[in-house]
């Protein structure tokens, strides 16, 4: 039509923020509260949604997404809670040792890949340790529409049991906390059985548990369509590879730390993204010529897209070998 | 700029007409001299000044008269109006979004008041104040969605979505080119475009959805389509086709001119923020031939593309019959010569008609 053709920004729109409050909550998660930079109300958004935070790290633009976790009716504050990974690329831990409030940051307009099914009767959530930030922010949505839900939430010790005493304070009858240490387990097949037909399931946490639950569910004969899940990957180390950029005439080295998106973005080449975790599908890329070997990490494409060779998704994704693509 | 509504049908003895303002802002649909199926999606963040494009929700001359046609179909037919039980959220979602985006584009004809819920709403093109509690249905005369939709053009599917699909779950139809809410409910994003040609088979539903899919809040993205409307009828739908179908034979040489009319519906795309869901608004923009042949190089455009488009296209959008007589007319708009690229009329810049 090109009334007034106008490019989408890759990523999406951003808003431009104030951290207005830093809270460590325990020995490895921390919460950050952010507050429009103009003083006005953020966009209104809906439990499981994720923003993408900017993190300028001297030359290095880091962009992590988290799961907003505050309460979707509150247009005053955004807030998100990181766990510091000490063995991870760096974002987590930069959130933790150098932002401090009063830090003008960037982040997305919120993106919902998680969300709530309103059809359901019932909503069921396991929550696996930092797995918890994007129930608390459902459960504060449902709780404004008398939503029926009840929390399963398995944390390693008491001591990292993130929001437990908020959640076992204001929920009781709703919230039901599970230790590693003291050997307990959330009873799933116990729980997947017998709940009135409608009833939605949603899991988030560590690969290990989101299989776990996909498994039991299917066993216990529950259609997949009513089994939510969201698990962000990130992009993992791995040998270095070079990479030619057709359309933009570049050959690019993709380091041993750096994602391929990153090292793309790096080169000054604009290619679309969202939620930089693999689930989102935005940057699906086309490959020209592969010599060598993929390794596909995504949730976007499926097996025979995979095996084709013509697809890939650079935000987790990488190549041993030498690589072209349509970008 | 004041807007002066009309006063005028879309019915019966059909006094709908467009002011010289509308024939030059209409939203022509063909950017070349011919047609096809494309995923032709752009961003919808505003447009040349005065254009169709420019606000979100574009108000012109004929609000006044089009919400009156709306409440006379919902009269006979309330069904043309459904939102399923889990879809409220989006009702109030679809509220907000088009209240804060009239009264921030159009401060002069509405108004939005909020403390906290307390919301106050003025619509005063429609002689409208009323106050209630936002997220509390009991205190609006209709549900959210048929409220704020009974005031603004187009119509609008709310599309629940799950399972990396898009559901027709809610919606106000009342100006469509005929297809039924009523049928469609329910239904998701393949089953509802099913009768349409040749676009399956070109991936274009597979890569729409994706893209829809991935519409994210802030980004609004919008494209046009259209089909041909003998007499300028807004409902013409399945459920009323005993009525304007037979309207199609009363085409002469004579009446064609006026009786003809270009419908382009200017769809848009916003994802809703509580809800997760996506709304669809169709706005529908008719222009009869004859007030579409006062642009030169319309005139010679929309000949080349009505003669030239497949058979499968001109029968599924009801106009294969009707054609020779449409190139007949056309055709004395056409003198053969090149027309400039892009859909504006460029007036000052394109020869008049050289016979």
């Amino acid at each position: 039509m090109s009334a007034a053709p106008q490019k989408a920004k890759p990523g999406g729109q951003q808003i431009p923020v104030v951290v207005s409050a830093v809270v460590p909550l325990n020995d490895l998660v921390t919460r950050f509260e952010f507050q429009c930079r103009d003083g006005g109300a953020f966009p209104p958004f809906s439990g499981g949604a994720h923003t993408v935070v900017e993190m300028k790290d001297g030359d290095l633009t880091r962009l992590n997404p988290y799961s907003l976790m505050s309460d979707p009716a509150d247009s005053s504050t955004y807030a998100i809670s990181v766990r510091r990974e000490d063995g991870g690329r760096g974002g987590s831990l930069f959130m933790h040792q150098r932002v401090k409030q009063g830090d003008e940051m960037m982040i997305s307009y919120p993106v919902n890949l998680f969300s709530l099914d309103l059809r359901a009767k019932k909503h069921i959530f396991f929550a696996g340790g930092i797995g918890i930030t994007p129930f608390m922010a459902m459960i504060a949505q449902l709780e404004r529409s008398n939503g029926n839900w009840e929390l399963h939430y398995a944390c390693r010790t008491e001591s990292l049991g993130t929001y437990v005493d908020v959640l076992s304070y204001k929920y009781p009858n709703k919230v039901h906390i599970y230790y590693d240490d003291q050997n307990q387990a959330i009873p799933l097949e116990d729980l997947l059985d017998g709940q009135p037909l409608g009833t939605n399931a949603y899991v988030c946490g560590p690969k290990g548990m989101i299989d776990w639950v996909h498994a039991a569910a299917s066993a216990a004969g529950w259609p997949d369509a009513q089994v939510h899940s969201e698990e962000f990957l990130k992009p993992e180390p791995g040998r270095e590879f070079e990479v030619r950029l057709c359309k933009s005439g570049k050959t690019i080295t993709v380091g041993e730390n750096e994602s391929l998106l990153e090292a793309i973005e790096r080169a000054g080449v604009e290619a679309p993204f969202l939620c930089r975790g693999g689930a989102c599908g935005q940057c699906e890329t086309d490959v020209v010529k592969a010599d060598g070997e993929f390794v596909h990490r995504d949730h976007w494409l499926d097996d025979d897209q995979h095996a084709s060779g013509e697809k890939i998704m650079p935000c987790v994704s990488r190549f041993l070998g030498t690589l072209e693509l349509d970008r | 700029m004041t807007i002066q509504f009309n006063d005028e049908t879309f019915r019966d003895d059909y006094s709908f007409y467009n002011s010289d303002w509308a024939i030059k802002r209409f939203p022509f649909p063909f950017h070349e001299d011919s047609y096809m199926y494309a995923v032709n999606m752009e961003q919808h963040r505003g447009g040349p000044e005065g254009s169709v494009y420019e606000k979100r929700f574009d108000v012109d001359e004929h609000y006044v008269s089009e919400m009156r046609d709306r409440a006379m179909v919902l009269a006979d037919d309330p069904l043309r109006c459904q939102s399923l039980p889990h879809m409220t959220l989006a009702g109030w979602d679809l509220l907000e979004l088009i209240m804060v985006s009239k009264s921030e584009d159009y401060p002069d004809l509405f108004e939005l008041h909020r403390d906290g819920n307390q919301w106050r709403w003025v619509n005063k093109p429609l002689g409208i104040d009323d106050t209630f509690t936002f997220l509390d249905e009991t205190t609006l005369p209709y549900g959210p969605m048929e409220y704020i939709t009974r005031q603004t053009q187009g119509d609008f599917c709310v599309l629940d979505q799950r399972d990396d699909m898009l559901w027709m779950d809610a919606g106000m139809v009342t100006t469509q080119a005929d297809w039924s809410l009523d049928f469609d409910i329910g239904m998701n994003f393949f089953e509802w475009h099913a009768p349409v040609p040749l676009a399956h088979e070109k991936g274009i539903f597979k890569r729409a959805l994706k893209f829809l899919l991935n519409i994210q809040q802030g980004a609004p993205a919008r494209r046009l389509n259209w089909t041909m409307t003998v007499n300028p009828l807004l409902d013409t739908s399945p459920e009323n086709y005993h009525i304007w179908g037979i309207q199609k034979t009363t085409l002469t040489p004579e009446n064609i001119g006026s009786k003809q009319h270009l419908r382009v519906e200017l769809q848009t795309f916003f994802r809703l923020p509580r809800s997760n869901a996506l709304v669809f608004p169709i706005r529908c923009y008719l222009c009869s031939f004859q007030d579409l042949m006062t642009m030169p190089k319309w005139g010679r455009r929309l000949h080349r593309v009505v003669r030239d488009l497949p058979v499968e296209l001109a029968t599924y959008k009801g106009f294969i019959d009707n054609r020779p007589m449409m190139l007949d007319y056309l055709s004395q708009f056409d003198d053969g010569l090149p027309t400039s690229p892009g859909v504006w009329p460029d007036q000052e810049t394109e020869p008049p008609l050289q016979k």
